[in-house]
């Protein structure tokens, strides 16, 4: 991602006016990718032939799910920089990624559930996949809640850092046992049975969603971060002039 | 950096054996975090500390060169003056017999109160503990924040002889005291730190 | 080496005088277990399916309660700060601090833990496993709680952040703990579980007390 070797060399200054120059673009981008996406999923992907037309919720479940995973993995990657780099910026981009992937998280939870209750009846199913995705966000609140508890901004971000760094190996390892536990008690599981040629529309259709999630996403970090950028740097010399130009 | 503020930029020196570095400056200014600078535990934002020309940061034997005692007294409530001083010496890595020990403890004025479990000991009492291991474990370099508060002129005294000694032998010295202290070093230097 | 052996002396010294912080966790475990009949009643089919879920999960809870002693009373009095000005590894001293800690506060819940089994009507087989599930899973426990203890020092919020901060990673040990237990009593053999948990605790020697050294670091800026 060349996103990464801009934050290594930008510094917070820089980046402030880069990052508000972007975010128009990729929310722009977004509402269009969302709106072609929800009409694939709505309009275009036939109906399942067993689950009728409620499984179309996996047009957001999937993509969510990805979204939620692949944060972690970016924040993760963004806080380790930072630890090893001392530099501010990345920290900070981990620190506005995370309340976003936290959302996905629980949006994929919540659409979970949504579709497992016509097939099951109940509104939770300890599916390996919906667990694991439970312990994904818990893992996200527990870095916003450590983030938030330290006051001093250097320890927050260094101490998100292990943490996000500790999750990030442990994810493996959770979703392998999670797996384990869940074959061995002949758990329900939530499933997709397509034929194949039905496969490509909803593929087509998941993936667009999926970079729709990914260009918000890339959106709400950056305008994200620029508060962050603001409110760290308040005392700086630019900072203040900036809030002078808005006066 | 402190929270978002800076406490201090632009602080250099060099100290050499027999070098007495008093640090001073109002409550707030950062005489402990640069203390704390000095000894490892904080990182700084921009500079090097380096001993003997290597950076604290990769040389091994630093620590081993340190004695740092700063504001907490770094011992048991539950143990005695005894143990405690035996323990951090033993920590610090210096085997500390138990007449060597106790002799220090009688020589800082804590003269029949080692076996006591330092919960009842006074505050002086308790920096006492603490300050003894100076009298035993010899290291190059001190670095010592506020040491001598809550102590009377006595053991001002003594202690002062003490930091007197250790210059003399080729030791080196870092503190910050709020007192007005007058010790014979081979050089003395100053830093102060505005608020 | 002269260092770590008056760590683990001191450390050692003061599990003995501060028995009481031993036994409340002791205690704990032990209530917490006896609350489950008294929620779900008595019937002894449901308690022996139950009954090694309930153990870890207690084991896991008193824990977790314990390692509010792990550091933060070092943290108070300065005896941490030192301890990171030590010429000797930072890592190693964790790894001591920790073996301590588990004999002091967890070896007597693997202990106690059989006799708690025979309350939910285990078999002599079901307990034996389950107490090596215990033996082998709580040091992970204590190693991969040190890792949000020493990240949470001096923060508000306490033990509840640290809950949350550790709970998701014990998964993994609960969830082979008990299923360990679990696979003896339904006949399939618990070595490839005890196996896994084994895995588990070497994996967790080797890498959690550098991250805990890291955090310990972190937490003394």
């Amino acid at each position: 991602m060349s996103k990464i070797n801009l934050y290594k060399f930008a510094s917070p200054a820089t980046f402030y006016g880069l990052a508000g120059q972007m975010i128009p673009g990729f929310a722009i981008l977004s509402a269009i990718l969302f709106a072609i996406g929800l009409y694939i999923s709505f309009f275009v992907a036939p109906t399942d032939a067993q689950q009728g037309e409620a499984y179309r919720i996996i047009f957001i479940h999937v993509p969510a799910a990805w979204m939620s995973m692949f944060i972690y993995v970016v924040m993760a990657v963004y806080a380790g920089v930072g630890l090893a780099f001392n530099t501010r910026l990345s920290a900070m981009m981990a620190q506005a990624l995370a309340p976003t992937g936290a959302l996905f998280a629980f949006i994929a939870l919540f659409t979970g559930s949504f579709w497992g209750k016509p097939m099951w009846g109940t509104w939770w199913v300890w599916d390996a996949r919906l667990t694991s995705q439970l312990i994904l966000f818990f893992l996200y609140i527990g870095f916003i809640s450590l983030q938030s508890a330290i006051d001093d901004p250097r320890r927050a971000d260094r101490a998100g850092a292990l943490i996000a760094l500790v999750g990030v190996i442990n994810v493996p390892i959770i979703y392998f046992s999670v797996k384990w536990w869940n074959t061995l008690h002949q758990g329900a599981s939530i499933s997709l049975t397509k034929a194949p040629s039905m496969a490509h529309t909803m593929l087509a259709g998941m993936l667009i969603m999926a970079i729709a999630c990914w260009t918000y996403t890339i959106a709400v970090a950056l305008s994200r971060v620029r508060l962050i950028i603001l409110e760290r740097e308040r005392h700086s010399t630019w900072v203040s002039e900036l809030l002078e130009d808005i006066k | 950096m402190r929270g978002d503020s800076r406490l201090f930029s632009e602080v250099g020196f060099l100290l050499e054996p027999g070098g007495l570095l008093h640090v001073r400056g109002p409550n707030g200014s950062g005489k402990s975090s640069l203390l704390r600078m000095l000894c490892g535990l904080i990182l700084p934002e921009a500079g090097e500390i380096r001993w003997n020309g290597v950076n604290i940061r990769h040389s091994h034997d630093y620590n081993r060169a340190l004695t740092y005692l700063g504001h907490l007294n770094g011992i048991k409530e539950e143990l005695s003056g005894l143990e405690n001083l035996r323990i951090n010496c033993g920590i610090a890595g210096f085997d500390i017999g138990e007449k060597t020990a106790i002799d220090a403890l009688e020589r800082i004025g804590l003269d029949g109160r080692e076996h006591l479990p330092v919960n009842v000991l006074s505050q002086g009492q308790r920096r006492r503990v603490m300050l003894a291991r100076l009298l035993v474990a010899r290291t190059p370099l001190w670095i010592l924040d506020e040491p001598l508060v809550a102590l009377d002129a006595d053991a001002i005294g003594l202690m002062r002889s003490l930091f007197e000694l250790h210059l003399e032998n080729g030791g080196m010295l870092i503190l910050t005291t709020h007192q007005e202290l007058e010790i014979a070093a081979g050089t003395t230097q100053e830093i102060r730190l505005s608020s | 080496m002269i260092m770590l052996t008056w760590l683990l002396r001191r450390d050692l010294l003061l599990a003995i005088r501060r028995k009481s912080d031993v036994l409340t966790t002791l205690f704990f475990f032990v209530i917490m277990v006896s609350l489950f009949p008294l929620g779900v009643g008595p019937e002894p089919q449901l308690l022996k399916a139950m009954g090694p879920g309930v153990l870890w999960v207690a084991a896991l809870l008193a824990s977790m309660l314990s390692l509010g002693r792990l550091f933060a009373a070092d943290y108070a009095d300065g005896t941490l700060e030192q301890m990171l000005l030590c010429p000797e590894s930072l890592a190693l001293i964790v790894l001591a601090k920790a073996a301590i800690h588990w004999l002091a506060s967890e070896l007597p819940l693997v202990l106690m833990a059989p006799l708690l089994g025979l309350q939910f009507g285990l078999s002599g087989d079901a307990l034996w496993v389950l107490t090596l599930s215990l033996l082998l899973g709580t040091p992970v426990l204590s190693l991969v709680g040190a890792i949000g203890a020493s990240l949470t020092l001096g923060l508000r919020g306490g033990g509840v952040l640290v809950s949350l901060l550790v709970l998701p990673l014990y998964i993994p040990v609960l969830i082979f703990g008990a299923g360990a237990v679990d696979a003896s009593t339904s006949g399939l053999g618990a070595g490839g579980h005890l196996s896994i948990l084994g895995a588990l605790l070497v994996l967790a020697l080797l890498a959690t007390p550098k991250a805990v050294a890291a955090a310990l670091r972190i937490s003394l800026e």
